[in-house]
């Protein structure tokens, strides 16, 4: 995020899209309703499903899944017509305008609307709405970023942060939500292919060659590694023959698991430090056990760039142990001693060689609670705002962004879109929440929603069991009709693994960003006899 | 027909005065909610029938109208220009009366009034002493307008006012206007109307809206002045706001009106409807360019409603509940926005104002008390009615000479004014002027102008508790002074009618009376001891009988009394046998009967039933 | 914003003038006891126990809705204040279970502790008492009705905070209460279950049933850490007793959620001592996997990493990191892979 969570109750406008903020990030959803109702703040939501948002939403942008660079650039093209964009900051801060206004020139509200399904008439009152308010703030998720689109819809949004000047100031920005606790922290610490810690760039020799003296290496590797995609692929032709794999379990989060299921089998050593044995570490040579958040010290860097403290409550059950520990005992046994690996002293390393962390030590979130970086040096009170003065890269680069249509569309074989995500109830892919009793007695079942009327002409009834198909695989789901959907998409939540939704989902990538389109999949639905002795994927359901 | 100037207004009103100069005669029929209830609509119809069949169509200007006030008498017929009154109309003789009154010129004495003191025939309305004293400003124009007929109220010059106030004054010129002639809200505390109006014109609004109330969510017991304003001249109302919203610049107004009042609502929507087509309400009123519009809520019946905050919480839609002031309506009102509340009567005396001059209307009234007072006179008195008297008239002038006295010469014991959270007042004070202060003065309140009086046949601690159940009922039970407090205030005053009082009660009483009024959340709390306190005050050895003689001295309380017959007196008729419940009572034919108290549950049903006046409480 | 000079119990001080007496109060050190009031909400004027005395005012004004303004004078702790709220506490007490021996909020309870303060054993006043059943329609939220004070905290958390509205007062009078509509349970309301309601409870009306009897206020060692589930970060206290995680909750104004959790951040704790936990390492031996030592593991998998390292080179290596761990060790594990082994190839599934 560009701004923090606190600032989202200073925006005169917010608009949501991609994200179903209420469940998937239930207190920045707190932060946008209390906007809305206390600030009379104005919301837009876009998003093909009515999402709880929407109850609180001015308006309601319904586009077609997979066409957001259409509607934002048919946005942006109203605020160019009728004048309403920020042209100082446009003049001062930014570069690239003329391009990018030649591409949005030619995507009027009306050519937008055929291609996305949004009345011509909502995109200009979005606009209005949007380029009309004194701060107006971008909240995206994972439903602009899932696509092989998934950079040209970053680069939009972009596009109309920079287009109305609502960057760098408060109660505006752009603003991505971070699926978990720590996906910020793990791309901060360098937990990429391409970058070190602080997204110095692996291929950068000043970079390396400051890491290799404080680590006491002769050097780094300078080509960029693999990503996790390329990973699996890189797996299943033998290239990769060893995996480490640390608190993931990409047997239910990555898409087409029966691809990646052959990986896996393929290689010769998967290693899996864990804390429950997931369907990844089932398939294992090597298990760790370690210890979970509450018994461990530590930091979170969470969504809006804010390091906090993780405590020690609890003792791990067991011989469970610290991944610290577990990972500085193989470096030893590989012949690298990483000295002390208490939480503290590794920050320090952290900061020593991290700008964005330089001035983040333990004794300061002691004593302040939070930091949000960049905090470059020990007397630098954080940034909760970007870009305030200049952009990174010094002027706003505005990008000019075609529309693509997603990899995949339905067509008479597989007539549905698929879009996944989270339900409130469960949090990825259920390791923890599915163990929680209380909760998974309110939502302890898998569904596939659907819209009544699609319902009707499928012939299926609520609650009753059919089977979803896609190119890749099938899950057998039980059915929920919903108004909620429109009609022709249909939406399976991704926590639940006896019905994964990840054996239907594409895992086409976006080229830049090597993100799967998880959000849009073609699939069929098979009912009652045709749904018979299909060949399902069902993995445990604890994930 | 739109009226777009002042001058248009003086023509329309003349032309619609001349259409009415033909009639030679004018017979009005009081068509009140109270008077509904004895039939009056089939009278009124009888009447219709009669002048069509007499051929005096031409001849006779008919009105149903609103309120006469003399609520007892109904169904009530005036004719004018004669004043012949007539009581308690039978619809069959409606036609006798029509022959006799206007072809005869005469009158039917049998329906005129018969005064109950002197028992003299009365002949005409204003000889009457109901009416004699009363100064009826507001009221005493409900016989000559059909609620639903503008031209009724144009007729009189309605909306004149207004069209003064649009083209000649300034609104600052209207506030002052109303702080000359005095007027204080008729809703209750009696706040200067004339500071509220400033206080929210000068409030600042986040986006230039504000907006102005009528609160017609009346609620005493027993207490119907708005309505019957309301039911009865609704475009008086209308006129009212309408002057109000231009000297506070609000744009719109609403009216709260209870949905008990059926009749006032109807009329108020056809008013509304009448007064927005001819221009005389809405965008751009009489070319003045000013707009204002009124929308009509419709409450459900709580209480508390007619208190000022919970009565905005209700127009949003949410729960009726008050919340603290400050900040006060007037800063942060309905939707948030600067809010002015007056009620029906505050609202109506507005263009009186305005018609009769400042300086004319302050001459009525006391010293701080200006311009006249509606009270709804109900209770143990003989000429139970809507009375408008002005201010500084005693209450013995209201009870006896306008009320007729106490029913059955039985002994005044005490008047109740001020509503449920008003207070009681003994005979001892009954000269005292009635105005805000006096009666603050002595325990009570002039509140809306509810006023029940009391005769000796009234347990005061009972009457209490009559009030304090009211109170505990409609609490809104958001805070705990009232929600809790009251009902322990109810449980105690019940103990002590049940004969189970102790001294310490007394003692629970009076402290618990001290903090509710302290700490509580609004006026409703604020003022509900009031009743416990002022009997206490004036009555405090009925108390005391209760608690340590356990008898109720009035003969009321069930658990302290016998019914007993007193031999001299009964017939033997056996009435009361026939009608006792639980068949308590035996006797012979003819020789003196007996009550078994052991059976006996003291309904007194009994008694009502007896014609010797043998039966008595004990 | 500009302030205003006002005086409390003597003292002058200067404040803001959008501040209420409470605020002032708290700022000047003069403290005012509250139960309707929660910082994270509008305030509500109801349960009267922050009555003060503020001069020129007709009866006693509540501090926590009344704004200061320029000279307000203002008493809180005069004996008429003290007695009217002894009062109210009294009155609350004559309508309220005297059970706090079992109360899951003895040691936390805002009303047992003005009882105490204000040394109320038993109410002077005393008379019906409501008695409901107690509400357990769903695994979360437990809802005696008996211990309501009908502050509205439940009821606003809901609205103004959660933006759902599940709750409103029913009924009038002595019978106010909060409800659902139509009396639903809460399933069958839009209820999120994010327990804002039971966290702002001031009595044990509303109930967290996961963490009921495993350890009261002063039972129980908080541990402030960070929720490990979105990206969101609130602050959340671990509830340890006896070396268990008992319960959680999250401090007030603190963090991105200022005390307020969903559903997984106030009850998703149950994993930690779950029985399907990992305690011993694994390693596979003929197709099974089979409980080793530490040693055992570690150098399995050092050996075998080194063999592929040696044969097929560092690329043949890779690592996925996790969103899940801290800073820290992520850290680590990519200083293992390109310190150690010596190849880029770390991801994690931030794109997942």
């Amino acid at each position: 995020m560009t701004n923090s969570i606190d600032d989202l109750e200073k925006a005169d406008c917010i608009l949501v899209t991609g994200s179903n903020t209420t469940e998937a990030h239930p207190i920045v959803g707190l932060r946008i309703k209390r906007a809305v109702m206390k600030n009379d703040c104005k919301l837009i939501v876009a998003e093909p499903r009515r999402i709880r948002l929407c109850d609180y939403a001015h308006l309601w942008l319904k586009q077609l899944p997979g066409t957001d660079v259409a509607l934002l650039n048919g946005m942006m093209n109203v605020i160019l017509e009728e004048g309403l964009a920020d042209e100082e900051f446009i003049r001062e801060r930014t570069e690239g305008f003329e391009e990018f206004k030649k591409v949005v020139e030619r995507y009027t509200p009306e050519r937008a609307a055929e291609i996305c399904g949004v009345p011509a008439d909502q995109i200009r009152e979005a606009a209005h709405i949007f380029a009309s308010a004194e701060r107006a703030a971008i909240v995206y998720c994972m439903g602009i970023t899932q696509h092989t689109t998934g950079v040209d819809n970053v680069l939009s949004l972009a596009n109309l942060a920079m287009l109305t000047g609502n960057i760098g100031k408060e109660g505006a920005g752009l603003n991505p939500l971070r699926g978990q606790n720590n996906v910020q922290g793990a791309c901060d610490m360098g937990g990429l292919p391409n970058v070190l810690p602080g997204y110095q760039s692996v291929q950068d020799p000043r970079a390396r060659e400051k890491f290799a003296r404080v680590w006491g290496v002769e050097n780094l590797p300078e080509k960029p590694g693999l990503t996790v995609m390329e990973m699996m692929e890189a797996a299943a032709q033998g290239k990769v023959k060893a995996l480490y794999i640390m608190g993931e379990n990409p047997m239910v989060s990555d898409p087409d698991i029966r691809h990646l299921q052959e990986a896996l089998d393929k290689v010769e050593l998967l290693v899996v430090q864990d804390i429950f044995l997931t369907e990844t570490a089932r398939r294992a040579h090597v298990v760790l056990p370690a210890a979970s958040f509450a018994e461990k010290e530590g930091t979170f860097t969470n969504t809006d760039r804010r390091v906090q403290r993780v405590r020690k409550a609890v003792e791990p059950p067991g011989d469970a142990r610290e991944d610290s520990w577990i990972v500085a005992e193989v470096s030893r046994r590989l012949g690298y001693d990483m000295g002390d690996v208490s939480a503290s002293a590794v920050m320090e390393e952290i900061a020593s060689l991290t700008p964005q962390y330089g001035g983040i030590s333990y004794q300061r979130l002691e004593e302040l609670g939070y930091l949000h970086w960049p905090c470059p040096t020990p007397d630098h009170p954080g940034t909760p705002i970007l870009h305030v003065e200049k952009f990174t890269r010094g002027k706003g680069l505005f990008s000019a962004v075609e529309f693509k249509p997603p990899a995949e569309l339905p067509d008479e074989e597989y007539p549905f879109y698929l879009t996944t995500g989270r339900i409130l109830f469960h949090y990825h892919t259920g390791t923890m929440t599915r163990r929680s009793a209380g909760i998974e007695a309110l939502a302890s079942t898998n569904e596939v929603w659907m819209n009544p009327e699609d319902a009707r002409e499928l012939g299926v009834e609520e609650g009753e069991h059919v089977v979803v198909q896609s190119r890749r695989g099938a899950i057998r789901i039980r059915a929920k009709l919903t108004e909620d959907m429109p009609q022709k998409v249909l939406f399976i939540p991704f926590h639940f693994g006896e019905s994964p939704a990840n054996a239907l989902t594409n895992p086409a990538l976006d080229p830049v960003a090597k993100i799967p389109e998880y959000k849009v999949a073609a699939v069929r639905v098979l009912v009652g006899k045709e749904a018979e002795g299909v060949d399902v994927v069902s993995l445990s359901s604890t994930g | 027909m739109r009226i777009d100037s002042p001058a248009a207004l003086e023509r329309y009103c003349e032309e619609v005065k001349e259409k009415k100069a033909k009639y030679p005669y004018r017979v009005s029929v009081c068509g009140g909610t109270g008077c509904q209830a004895f039939n009056c609509l089939e009278v009124y119809e009888a009447l219709v029938e009669s002048i069509k069949e007499n051929d005096l169509e031409e001849e006779v200007e008919l009105k149903l109208t609103g309120c006469h006030g003399f609520c007892e008498m109904g169904p009530l017929m005036y004719f004018q220009p004669m004043g012949t009154f007539y009581a308690k109309v039978d619809p069959k003789d409606v036609n006798d009366i029509v022959v006799a009154t206007i072809l005869q010129e005469g009158e039917v004495e049998k329906y005129l009034y018969r005064d109950p003191v002197s028992g003299e025939k009365i002949h005409h309305r204003e000889e009457i002493p109901f009416y004699k004293k009363q100064v009826r400003l507001l009221l005493g124009i409900n016989h000559l307008i059909r609620p639903q007929v503008i031209d009724d109220y144009l007729a009189l010059d309605g909306y004149k006012a207004l069209a003064k106030v649009l083209f000649e004054m300034t609104p600052e010129e209207v506030i002052e206007a109303v702080e000359r002639a005095g007027l204080r809200g008729r809703g209750g505390a009696g706040f200067p109307t004339a500071r509220k109006w400033r206080i929210c014109r000068e409030a600042p609004s986040p986006d230039g809206i504000k907006y102005i109330i009528c609160n017609a969510d009346e609620g005493d017991p027993g207490a119907y002045m708005d309505r019957s304003l309301l039911e009865g001249n609704p475009h008086a109302v209308i006129e009212g706001m309408a002057i109000g919203a231009y000297a506070i610049g609000a744009c719109e107004g609403y009216v709260y009106v209870r949905h008990e009042y059926p009749l006032a609502l109807r009329n108020l929507l056809v008013a509304l409807d009448q007064a927005r087509e001819m221009n005389l309400l809405g965008k751009d009123i009489m070319g003045s360019g000013f707009d204002f519009d009124i929308k009509v809520a419709v409450g459900g019946g709580a209480f508390v409603c007619g208190e000022e905050t919970a009565l905005i919480a209700s127009i949003e839609g949410k729960r009726g509940m008050p919340r603290p002031r400050p900040p006060y309506p007037a800063v942060k009102g309905l939707w948030g926005r600067p809010t002015n509340i007056n009620n029906v009567e505050t609202w109506e005396n507005v263009p009186l104002i305005i018609r009769m001059g400042p300086e004319k209307f302050a001459e009525i009234g006391t010293e701080n008390s200006k311009g006249t007072k509606i009270f709804s006179l109900v209770g143990k008195i003989n000429n139970t009615g809507l009375v408008e008297v002005p201010m500084g008239i005693t209450l013995r002038e209201i009870i006896y000479d306008i009320g007729g006295g106490i029913p059955g010469n039985k002994a005044f014991k005490a008047v109740q004014t001020g509503g449920p959270s008003g207070g009681c007042i003994p005979a001892e004070h009954l000269d005292i002027q009635v105005d805000f202060e006096s009666l603050q003065g002595i325990g009570s309140m002039m509140g809306s102008g509810g006023m029940i009086v009391m005769d000796e046949n009234t347990c005061m601690v009972d009457i209490a508790k009559y009030f304090m159940k009211f109170l505990c009922e409609e609490s809104c039970g958001k805070c705990v002074p009232c929600r809790v407090g009251t009902k322990r205030m109810l449980e105690i005053l019940t103990k002590i009618c049940d004969g189970e009082g102790t001294p310490e009660d007394l003692e629970a009483l009076e402290v618990l009376a001290a903090d509710i009024k302290a700490a509580s959340l609004c006026a409703l709390g604020g003022t509900a001891p009031n009743p416990v306190l002022t009997t206490l005050r004036y009555f405090r050895h009925e108390y005391e009988e209760h608690i340590y003689n356990k008898k109720c001295p009035a003969g009321v309380c069930p658990a302290l009394i016998t019914i007993k017959i007193d031999p001299e007196k009964c017939n033997g008729c056996g009435a009361c046998a026939k009608v006792c419940p639980v068949n308590a009572i035996s006797g012979e034919k003819k020789q003196p009967h007996v009550v078994d108290p052991e059976l006996c549950i003291r309904c007194k049903v009994c008694m009502d039933r007896c014609r010797q006046e043998a039966i008595y409480a004990e | 914003m500009k302030s205003v000079s006002i005086t409390i119990d003597g003292k002058a001080v200067e404040v803001p003038a959008d501040y209420t007496i409470l605020q002032a109060a708290r700022e000047a050190g003069i403290s005012i006891p509250t139960l309707c009031h929660d910082e994270r909400l509008e305030p509500f004027g109801a349960c009267r126990v922050c009555v003060v005395k503020v001069e020129g005012a007709r009866a006693l004004l509540p501090a926590c809705a009344t704004p200061v303004s320029e000279g307000m004078r203002i008493w809180t702790d005069l004996e008429e204040v003290r007695r009217a709220r002894r009062t109210v506490i009294e009155l609350l007490l004559s309508d309220h279970p005297n059970d706090c021996m079992v109360c899951e909020r003895s040691g936390s309870c805002e009303l047992q502790d003005l009882a105490y303060e204000y040394g109320v054993r038993e109410p002077r006043f005393q008379g019906e008492r409501h008695t409901y059943e107690v509400l357990d329609d769903n695994p979360l939220i437990e809802r005696d009705y008996n211990k309501c004070i009908v502050c509205g905290r439940c009821v606003r958390i809901c609205r103004e905070v959660q933006g759902v509205g599940v709750y409103d007062f029913i009924n009038r009078g002595f019978d106010a209460i909060p409800g659902t509509p139509y009396g639903r349970s809460l399933p069958e309301t839009p209820c999120e279950f994010c327990g804002q309601c039971v966290s702002t409870c001031p009595t044990g009306a509303l109930v967290s049933i996961p963490y009921k009897g495993k350890g009261r206020a002063w039972q129980v060692t908080k541990v402030r850490t960070t929720c490990p589930y979105c990206g969101c970060g609130c602050q959340v206290d671990l509830h340890v007793r006896d070396g268990k995680v008992v319960g959680a909750s999250s401090p007030v104004m603190v963090g991105p959620g200022q005390g307020n959790l969903c559903v997984k951040g106030r009850y998703g704790y149950e994993f930690i001592h779950h029985p399907d936990r990992l305690t011993r390492p694994m390693v596979r031996k003929g197709g099974e996997l089979v409980e080793v030592s530490w040693d055992e593991a570690l150098d399995e998998v050092a050996g075998r990493l080194k063999e592929i390292m040696e044969e097929n080179g560092p690329d043949s290596v890779a690592f996925l990191c996790s969103a899940r761990c801290t800073n820290e060790e992520n850290y680590l594990l990519q200083k293992l892979a390109r310190a150690v082994v010596g190849t880029n190839n770390v991801d994690h599934c931030a794109r997942l």
